[in-house]
């Protein structure tokens, strides 16, 4: 049974009782990471305080409390995201740019060779489009992008064109810039019946609506533990088991080994395989707890929180500023989460950014990453208010307030 | 605390709204391009040289107040001067954008001894306030200091 109030969020977060310039911080930067709750800072402090060794390496009694800590937590990750095969599935990364990386170099470089094609979305950000760049450049694959329409949403209408030769789809579940979210079962059906296999970039919704593996039926899904109110410096890459078997490993060293000789090596079974090195152990306690405490406010009632914010934050920006403030981005709240990518008229990003920080107001300037997007719209940069589960409609008044003293200061 | 005021003073936001220098200049021109990858800022910098003069400068590109207000002083600073001169202001402008310890530690003024022969310059002395628009204030002498640099070698001037 859940119970969600966004002011017990709002309690449990102790950066939101910090001030900045003299106001209370209004945090509007969730898309780029979310503040952790208490229960995330102590399940770490605590691991540090009583448990702390390294992780499938000593018999002493820390030793093992620490690897049940670390496999606990590839457990509950597993469960989250409803793995059909469990922990065999679940590969710790660094975060979702290294979940891409693995990805591409592992992956895509044992199953893809020259003249196939990776088909990507003009949404996307760096993460998934980069790495895909540099498979082509070593082995000569070819990148193709599924356009963004004027309204914000991918133009699907070439789709089946796009798909053909393609053998795998990577594209987000939400983007960092628009706010959209993409019909990840829809798309996923469509490239499945050409054959291809499916990447979701799942880092903009893991924090913010139900994540199941199963009835998306998706093949790959990467995310950060950062987006979803855990710590940073984690990241996770699901694969159906089958596929992570025919993967190569990716970084070499200790961890990830069956047997080493003076004539080469032989790399261990599994999704530690892909762990080379002593990995980050606090940060897998602070995503177990992460899990738990979002599991406990019910993600179906973030979603619907998060909603209402948006709808009533895009209908007051639309109407109080005489058309001075653009959302870039869908224009009501309908398949779409709470980012809000703002063009100030006549303002740069970064100057509303200064002037709103003099209020307190945390937001992000700047090309979010993705830079295709942005050409897309003619667009260097962005202010993006993006909100979280502990975000308030009071959030908002205080945005809208600090943006009216931005467009009278330079206008 | 640091005072929204000190970055924004009114010359900075005049620059702004209407930039000196701005335009291109054509071939045999030195065009040299100069990009803030953090905000996606971008800057054409075109410097026509005669004689080890600057004779004329013009810029183009897209930025927030304090890259754009920057740039146009700068092509105001610079325009008419020997590249001796020049290489000379982009070394005071550098100083002046320098955090010194001091500054982070308190409220002290950065030690800059020749401010007062900077002119209009000087009212950018409050980025240093806001360590994270710095960048944003020396795109433009970056991006000049690399046009001489591909011109005349790296420091150099052309000078004997």
């Amino acid at each position: 049974m859940s119970s969600y109030s966004p002011r017990r969020v709002r309690d449990d977060t102790p950066l939101l009782n910090r001030e900045i310039n003299g106001r209370p911080i209004t945090y509007l930067d969730s898309a780029s990471s979310t503040l952790p709750p208490r229960p995330v800072i102590e399940a770490m402090s605590r691991y540090y305080e009583l448990r702390h060794a390294n992780v499938h390496r000593g018999v002493y009694q820390t030793a093992v409390e620490a690897t049940d800590v670390y496999e606990g937590a590839r457990a509950a990750t597993a469960r989250f995201i409803n793995a059909p095969r469990g922990v065999d599935e679940i590969v710790f990364t660094k975060n979702t740019t290294e979940a891409f990386n693995l990805l591409a170099k592992s992956w895509g470089a044992a199953h893809l060779k020259a003249g196939d094609v990776v088909l990507v979305t003009e949404m996307e950000h760096h993460a998934n489009i980069v790495p895909w760049f540099q498979l082509r450049d070593q082995i000569g694959i070819e990148v193709r992008f599924v356009p963004v329409s004027d309204d914000f949403r991918l133009d699907v209408s070439g789709l089946d064109r796009l798909l053909e030769g393609v053998k795998l789809f990577s594209f987000t579940a939400a983007s960092n810039v628009l706010g959209t979210r993409n019909p990840v079962k829809e798309l996923t059906r469509i490239a499945h019946d050409h054959g291809a296999l499916v990447a979701l970039d799942a880092a903009q919704s893991v924090g913010h609506q139900p994540s199941d593996v199963v009835d998306l039926d998706v093949d790959f899904f990467c995310f950060s533990a950062h987006k979803m109110l855990g710590p940073t410096g984690l990241g996770v890459l699901w694969t159906r088991a089958a596929i992570l078997e025919s993967m190569p490993p990716f970084l070499g060293g200790g961890g990830m080994i069956a047997d080493v000789r003076v004539d080469g090596y032989v790399p261990a079974n599994g999704p530690t395989r892909f762990e080379a090195g002593t990995p980050p152990i606090a940060e897998t306690a602070g995503l177990a707890a992460a899990i738990r405490y979002l599991e406990g406010l019910g993600l179906e009632n973030i979603a619907r929180h998060e909603e209402d914010l948006t709808a009533d934050a895009l209908k007051r920006l639309a109407n109080e500023f005489d058309g001075r403030v653009r959302i870039i981005g869908p224009a009501d709240a309908v398949d779409r989460g709470g980012v809000l990518s703002l063009d100030v008229d006549g303002v740069h990003p970064h100057d509303v950014a200064q002037v709103l920080d003099q209020f307190g107001v945390c937001v992000r300037p700047g090309h979010h990453c993705a830079k295709p997007l942005m050409r897309r719209f003619n667009l260097a940069a962005t202010a993006r208010a993006s909100f979280g589960p502990y975000s308030l409609t009071t959030d908002t008044d205080v945005l809208l307030e600090a943006l009216e003293s931005a467009v009278t200061m330079f206008g | 605390m640091a005072n929204l005021d000190d970055l924004y003073r009114e010359i900075i936001l005049d620059h702004y709204r209407t930039p000196r220098n701005r335009g291109e200049l054509p071939p045999p021109a030195v065009r040299t391009e100069g990009y803030n990858p953090l905000c996606g800022d971008e800057l054409v910098v075109y410097l026509d040289i005669h004689d080890g003069v600057l004779v004329d400068i013009k810029l183009t590109g897209h930025g927030c107040s304090i890259s754009q207000a920057s740039s146009s002083m700068m092509s105001a600073a610079v325009k008419g001067k020997t590249v001796d001169e020049v290489r000379a202001a982009i070394e005071r402008f550098k100083q002046l954008m320098t955090v010194h310890e001091s500054s982070l530690d308190g409220d002290a003024e950065p030690p800059v001894a020749d401010i007062h022969t900077m002119g209009e310059l000087a009212a950018l002395q409050g980025v240093v306030k806001f360590p994270v628009r710095i960048k944003c204030a020396t795109l433009a002498w970056n991006t000049l200091s690399q046009g001489l640099d591909d011109t005349y070698g790296v420091q150099g001037t052309g000078s004997k």
